[in-house]
């Protein structure tokens, strides 16, 4: 059973985000961290391989500058080795040509019996990276899996419905992309960070994958307009003094639905 | 350019379409006078109401039998594509099965998305699609380039759902390809989460919990008011997280879009995931015990104190009344 994980490295969510002031794009030149939404992803991926009781778990990124602190971070989780794909001619590349990279990249290790992905990362959300990864790859998918177990050679998954969820079942090779939540991440072990250091981690360009890049120009999308919203305007802040459910109280009745 | 003809991926829940399906079909016949529903599944029950909403002609697949939608609807509307009827535009819902069916069909055509808008616009620019980013504090306009059809997702309630008139489309049956090995997905069971009340996104008051509220128990503090004014009662993602209320309790990006006449954040710092879903509400009440919570820049009354102090006094307060 191997399974690779597709991570995304993202400026630190604490820290506001930007635009740059001439390609509108999210500026992304800080150091980056491990989206914790694909936190979950490496958890299950480590917790199936162990599970199976064989096979390895790799994870793929891909990112600007060689950056790879994130992808360590999984890497000390347990994962075994790492794929970078960095060229400066996949800046403002559209989610569609990120996820021809990241299948190319899985195909660079060998495929895998289990491609997992987050549902959308958290910083550009687009959330159809990991549907079209399953496309470029030709694989069958299960989106917004909540529970997940293989028996055999078929997955078994819990699917978020809008209305509860659904049971699916899926022959491997498979796509899937799981949500925060499903399983409690580890944090990794001073012995994991420090082994991390060491496990293999290769840099490839979107050339050595045979992906054509084609960052702004084929993008198919141009920003062209940027605009302050209308902001909403704070109102009154008060302090607790033991008192202030009766402020809420007047509040409400002053709209009359009490 | 000129737009003339323009897809709405429709859904419909309980045997009618549902409100996001003729929120986009509005839109959509504003943009073009040919719009064309398409339904992974039976039309035959909703077509007279997707007329009415705007679509001139229905594209039905009948039955998935199971299939997952995103890669059965996809490879369907690719064939109709394929025999000469290419639409300048798709319109789809941002939620599981608009997503997963868009998401399939940029890789089969090679054409980009553009996800999570509000609004769309035929301009000098090209098609024009307006995404707010930053917790809504930016809009983001972003014109297609370079061949249709146009990807593009709308998230719910961007649009106002108001009936053209009656009319009977022409529907037409699509037959769904063989998907081979991409098919491989089959949904074997369908479980469907109970709750009482008004539903989330139409409740005129919705009442939110997140982490302030400590442990999974306090949330009957959130059931408790929500149900002495008669709304609904909501979630943060965190707790969704925590595992302390079903996902379907999620107001947020990845949840529902809610706009009552009164939101109640309690324990809720206000991260932008959470206020995408909510700022559009009439009045925001929020309670937090760090005064410098972000979802107190956008409340109109903000209460800085301890949850589990205010809401049981409110409790109180509103059950003497009754």
């Amino acid at each position: 059973m191997n399974i690779v994980v597709c991570v995304k490295q993202i400026p630190d969510p604490a820290s506001p985000g930007a635009l740059d002031a001439t390609t509108h794009a999210l500026k992304r030149d800080g150091k980056l961290i491990l989206d914790e939404s694909d936190a979950y992803g490496v958890e299950m991926a480590l917790q199936l391989v162990a599970t199976a009781g064989s096979g390895e778990v790799y994870v793929v990124s891909m990112a600007p500058n060689g950056e790879t602190s994130g992808m360590r971070t999984a890497l000390a989780m347990g994962a075994v080795k790492g794929l970078l794909v960095s060229d400066p001619a996949l800046a403002g590349s559209d989610a569609l040509t990120t996820a021809k990279v990241l299948a190319a990249a899985v195909n660079k290790l060998g495929g895998a019996d289990l491609v997992i992905t987050g549902t959308e990362s958290s910083d550009g959300y687009t959330g159809t990276v990991p549907e079209q990864i399953a496309e470029c790859l030709g694989l069958p998918s299960v989106t917004f899996a909540k529970k997940v177990k293989i028996e055999g050679s078929v997955l078994k998954v819990d699917r978020q419905s809008e209305s509860g969820y659904d049971e699916v079942e899926c022959t491997l090779p498979a796509v899937i992309s799981v949500t925060a939540g499903v399983v409690e991440p580890r944090y990794p072990s001073f012995k994991g960070i420090m082994d991390a250091k060491k496990k293999p981690l290769d840099v490839v360009t979107a050339g050595d994958l045979a992906v054509t890049p084609t960052g702004w120009a084929g993008a198919g999308q141009k920003i062209v307009n940027v605009t302050q919203a209308e902001a909403r305007k704070a109102g009154q802040v008060i302090e607790d003094d033991g008192e202030a459910f009766g402020k809420i109280v007047a509040f409400l009745e002053n709209l009359k639905l009490i | 350019m000129t737009i003339n003809n323009v897809w709405v991926f429709a859904q419909a829940s309980g045997g009618v379409a549902t409100t996001g399906t003729l929120e986009l079909l509005t839109k959509a016949r504003s943009l073009s006078s040919k719009v064309t529903a398409f339904v992974g599944g039976d039309a035959s029950a909703i077509a007279a109401s997707l007329g009415e909403y705007g679509a001139t002609k229905v594209y039905a697949t009948g039955d998935l039998n199971g299939k997952l939608p995103g890669v059965a609807i996809s490879a369907a509307m690719k064939s109709i594509i394929d025999s000469g009827d290419a639409p300048d535009v798709i319109m789809f819902p941002q939620n599981y099965e608009g997503r997963d069916t868009m998401a399939r069909l940029s890789v089969k055509l090679d054409r980009t998305v553009l996800t999570n808008n509000i609004d769309i616009a035929d301009s000098a620019d090209g098609v024009v699609a307006t995404t707010p980013i930053f917790g809504g504090n930016i809009l983001v306009a972003t014109a297609f380039s370079g061949q249709g059809p146009y990807l593009v997702s709308f998230r719910p309630k961007s649009f106002a759902a108001e009936p053209a008139g009656a009319s009977s489309p022409e529907v037409v049956a699509v037959t769904v390809p063989d998907l081979g090995k991409q098919g491989g997905a089959k949904v074997v069971a369908v479980h469907t989460e109970q709750s009482s009340g008004p539903k989330l996104d139409e409740a005129a008051v919705v009442v939110s919990g997140g982490r302030g509220l400590g442990e999974a128990g306090n949330y009957s503090l959130i059931e408790d008011l929500a149900k002495l004014l008669k709304g609904a009662p909501g979630a943060s993602r965190a707790i969704v997280d925590a595992g302390w209320v079903p996902y379907s309790y999620q107001v947020g990006q990845t949840g529902k879009v809610v706009k009552p006449s009164v939101y109640i954040a309690a324990g809720i710092s206000g991260a932008t995931q959470h206020m995408v879903g909510m700022k559009g509400s009439k009045n925001i009440i929020a309670i937090n015990k760090d005064k410098e919570a972000p979802i107190f820049g956008i409340a109109d009354l903000g209460i800085v104190g301890d949850v589990h102090k205010v809401l049981p006094k409110l409790i109180e307060a509103l059950k003497s009344r009754s």
